[in-house]
């Protein structure tokens, strides 16, 4: 098993490494000289040249590149334009919110779709077999900013629910600091009303963000399980005479889970990409939001920044993926 | 026939054909629906939000624009896009595609773990760091698409390739002297073809989605474009009264994209179940 | 004379399966008798309605599929009226065991062995689970498995073939069933590993006095394992009775050619003309007059009566209706 760890980690290096240089040469693509931008507007050719030799901008690229490398290594991606803070710091504090934001909606998706896409396939062809199918189809060709803004619409504006936007009411403070997740932290010292607060301010974005997901899943638990269905092994659990419960719950569901876990992966990168937008919409103070901000206001570093962390992010959450694939199914672990 | 007659058995993707037939005509169309191309870019500003009625269907928004009108005219823009962006993920991808799964050199490495780099971030993300950088607007929302969905294009080819390279019938052409260029175009090619449509033609729906993204975010067409996208953002402001402004473009969105994904399951079922487990 | 109760009897059972292009009369009046603590084969071409008549006694007819005449009767109790979830409680994996045909495709790759086998014992356990243990590693002893009190963690992708099937063995003696269907659970093996399996079977029958119903298609193993058999055709039982008499002596015109089908039986390769009909539109009366040698006219009019000849051998054929003998 630590082979195949280590066996996955290894595949990913070589591509992780690939996008440092691809944002490299992104950040020396840039049409407007660096140097010019921080001298500032009003600089002489003089400063910025004196610029350009301090931030080792004449040096040759593959100079620069290793600068660059060196400065990631030490977690210095620049600053921001606009914080002036360093990226990384901007990026690791935002971190939470997202995270939290994305596991409660996978976590929804996960089990209102899995159930939904078995029992799809095992009332194969029934009524709500077909209204499963279409509902699947239509959840992935709703664009998620625009269902945000719909029940932001109907459930904060029309029917004043649920709060508008926010993470937390305004004004208050948020739950002490100790993974950063509301939702855990307010938990552990014991405050619910803290966690009232804060679940009622991740119920619409958790439940836009979960949409596709969730329609995703339950179409891939349906195919899986149909498929798993058919295998001999089901046929010989129902003769010899399995509990029928266990047959499906247990049994079926368990392989077709291990044929989907490469899926959840993808969905993962899914999940990120709507985060984007989503979290723009709710004003959640997230990597999402930060990401649009940096983006309409040009400070390029913070977005290349994301892009890295975002990368370095999807490709672990891959390898763990894999691992717990491997781990489910063993004879997946067996054949290196 | 038979193929057809399949086909024609499976519902959803014959609407989904339906739909992307109308959306079509509809694009085609556009000076005909919309001969008065005023309604779509310059707004009367005494007929501001205007509810859908008998005059406008959809409704005004902001700016007096009638909305149907925008709508219609942004589905050709949409339709145009999607077909520009997947016409250049194809032009780069399927020969990338067909060049690495073909030879063994490290040529065909070189390009596998480009596709692993550009796969390595999520593909909005990917678009939306490349569209910052070449500078915002709908022509770089375009190239930054193409460069995120290549390796998609580039892994299907390359992996029908690889399956079909020890096919008998390769050999056979091998050993009557075909070169490779030949063999790649004249005998490869059309088996790959199928697998290559197939994710065209989800990359269609997917490529109108994320445009319609971008544009919302702001990264990608820029006003007056009636960009679906980009009218969602515009009407956002004056909820919850004006909910048509915001409604009717995201319809759109949502119909095509429906569309689409229809139709490309019902061609993967028909033409390999096999690709069931890919995106 | 009078004959003690069967344990599992097939009394004029029909079965019927919806298709696409109609309905397929699988099984036609099929009847046979099992007898506690004897050993029954079905003997039959692929096609016969071998499985279907499996899944009948299981309960496991497929969704489109149903009985349209006749009786299964275990311990005397007709198992056709009992509902569904009786069946799923009691009967699979409770009175009745069951042997699959092929271990490589029975189990489920990502479980491990024992926690599939003790299923079979799962509705049962009244017991604490640690009993339950015990008992399997005690039948996985009975099966002759090596190194039973580990195997339970294995998974089955680390079994060969043969040990597979003993785990299926076992499963399916886990629950004490008064009948044990097999269905062709050598036909996947090679011929070594079948002989040990066979014999292991015939050992563990005598041993505990199990009844077993053995579907197979290949006379040999019948004539190794079976007491008593039946033979049938497209849906049809047209010959029965011990192993012995019908081996030496066959009556029904399909047995015989049957027979002498098998390689051991004949110097010359033989083959029986014509091709199994379909289920869709089977022919009429004695489903095998078109390929029967000796076929008549009446033979298609009616499905002959059974007559009854020395040794209980019984055969469903005109040409003995008339020559009854006792």
């Amino acid at each position: 098993m630590t082979r195949f760890v280590l066996h996955r980690l290894l595949l990913t290096i070589p591509a992780l490494f690939g996008l440092f240089v691809l944002t490299f040469i992104m950040m020396r693509v840039l049409p407007n000289d660096p140097s010019a931008a921080l001298a500032g507007e009003n600089a002489t050719p003089a400063q910025i040249a004196a610029v350009r030799k301090a931030y080792g901008f004449d040096e040759p690229l593959w100079k620069q590149f290793i600068i660059y490398v060196e400065q990631v290594a030490h977690g210095d991606l620049g600053n921001s334009i606009i914080s002036n803070r360093p990226v990384l710091r901007d990026i690791s504090d935002r971190l939470p919110a997202t995270i939290e934001l994305t596991f409660v909606s996978l976590a929804f998706a996960a089990c209102v779709g899995i159930p939904l896409g078995t029992l799809a396939a095992v009332w194969y062809q029934s009524l709500f077999d077909h209204v499963m199918r279409i509902l699947t189809v239509a959840g992935l060709a709703i664009a998620s900013f625009w269902f945000a803004i719909i029940l932001q619409m109907i459930f904060a504006m029309e029917l004043d629910w649920l709060p508008l936007r926010g993470r937390f009411p305004e004004g208050l403070a948020p739950p002490l600091h100790i993974t950063g997740l509301y939702l855990v932290d307010s938990l552990l010292t014991l405050r619910f009303d803290q966690f009232g607060d804060a679940f009622v301010h991740i119920i619409l974005p958790a439940f836009t963000l979960s949409l596709a997901g969730l329609a995703s899943i339950a179409r891939f638990t349906r195919a899986g399980v149909l498929e798993t269905m058919q295998k001999e092994f089901v046929h010989y659990a129902e003769a010899a005479g399995y509990q029928r419960r266990r047959i499906i719950w247990v049994y079926v569901l368990r392989n077709s889970v291990v044929g989907a876990t490469t899926q959840i992966g993808l969905l993962f990168g899914g999940l990120i990409s709507s985060a984007v937008a989503v979290e723009s919409i709710f004003d959640w103070p997230g990597v999402g939001s930060y990401a649009v901000n940096a983006i309409l206001t040009s400070d390029y570093k913070a977005v290349l920044a994301v892009t890295l962390v975002v990368g370095v992010i999807y490709a672990a959450v891959n390898i763990l993926v894999d691992v717990v694939h491997a781990w489910l199914d063993p004879r997946v672990a067996e054949t290196l | 026939m038979l193929i057809l007659k399949k086909f024609l058995r499976d519902v959803p993707a014959v609407l989904g054909f339906c739909i992307i037939l109308a959306m079509c005509l509809i694009a085609i169309l556009t000076p005909l629906i919309v001969p008065d191309l005023d309604r779509v870019y310059d707004g009367d500003l005494t007929s501001r939000l205007l509810p859908p009625s008998a005059d406008f269907w959809f409704g005004t928004d902001n700016l007096g624009r009638d909305v149907f009108a925008r709508v219609i005219v942004g589905s050709r823009g949409a339709l145009e896009v999607a077909l520009s962006v997947v016409a250049l993920a194809i032009g780069i991808g399927v020969p990338a595609g067909l060049y690495a799964g073909y030879t063994d050199d490290w040529g065909s490495q070189l390009v596998m773990r480009l596709t692993d780099v550009f796969l390595a971030v999520p593909q909005l993300i990917l678009a939306l760091s490349i569209a910052q950088l070449i500078g915002r607007g709908l022509n770089s929302a375009m190239v930054a698409l193409a460069l995120t969905y290549w390796p998609f294009f580039c892994r299907t080819v390359y992996g029908e390739v690889r399956r079909l390279r020890s096919a008998l019938f390769i050999e056979a052409q091998r050993s009557l002297g075909a070169s490779m260029p030949r063999i790649l175009f004249v005998h490869i090619l059309p088996n790959v073809a199928s697998a290559v449509i197939v994710r065209a033609t989800i990359g269609m729906g997917f490529t109108i989605m994320t445009t319609a993204v971008l544009g919302f975010l702001g990264v990608g067409a820029t006003p007056p474009n009636p960009d679906w996208g980009l009218s969602v953002a515009e009407g956002r402001d004056y909820l919850p009264q004006s909910w048509w402004a915001v409604t009717f473009p995201g319809l759109g969105i949502f119909i095509t994209v429906l569309g689409f994904n229809l139709f490309g399951d019902g061609l993967r079922d028909l033409v390999d179940p096999r690709l069931r487990r890919s995106r | 004379m009078t004959e003690a109760a069967p344990r599992l009897e097939i009394r004029n059972l029909s079965v019927a399966v919806g298709t696409d292009e109609g309905e397929a009369r699988i099984l036609d009046r099929v009847s046979l008798k099992l007898m506690s603590g004897s050993i029954h084969g079905v003997v039959g071409e692929s096609g016969c309605g071998k499985s279907t008549l499996m899944r009948a006694i299981l309960g496991i007819l497929p969704k489109r599929g149903r009985a349209t005449e006749g009786n299964v009767l275990l311990d005397g109790r007709d198992l056709l009226t009992l509902p569904p979830s009786v069946f799923r409680t009691k009967i699979r994996g409770g009175q009745i065991g069951f042997i699959p045909q092929d271990p490589y495709q029975a189990f489920n790759p990502v479980f491990r062995v024992g926690t599939q086998l003790l299923e079979t014992t799962r509705p049962k356990a009244s017991g604490n689970a640690f009993d339950a243990k015990a008992d399997i590693i005690a039948l996985l002893k009975a099966v002759q498995l090596p190194d039973p009190e580990h195997a339970l963690d294995r998974y089955p992708h680390q079994f060969s073939g043969g040990q597979r099937q003993r785990l299926l063995i076992a499963a399916a003696l886990a629950s004490s069933p008064a009948v044990v269907l097999a269905d062709e659970p050598t036909t996947a093996l090679d011929v070594t590993t079948q002989a040990q399996i066979l014999k292991l079977l015939r050992g563990l029958a005598e041993a505990r006095g199990l009844s077993m119903l053995f579907v197979t298609h290949d006379f040999g193993v019948v004539a190794q394992l079976c007491d008593t058999v039946t033979v049938m055709y497209a849906g049809q039982t047209v010959e029965s009775g011990p192993v012995a008499r019908v081996l030496a002596a066959p009556l029904h015109p399909y047995t015989k050619m049957l027979l002498a089908c098998h390689p051991d039986r004949s110097a010359a390769l033989s083959g029986i003309p014509g091709a199994v009909s379909s289920p869709l539109r089977p022919p009429s009366g004695c489903r095998f007059h078109p390929r029967c040698p000796s076929a008549r006219a009446e033979c298609r009019e009616a499905i002959p009566r059974t007559s009854v000849h020395a040794g209980q051998q019984k055969v469903c054929c005109l040409l003995y209706e008339e020559e009854e003998r006792i």
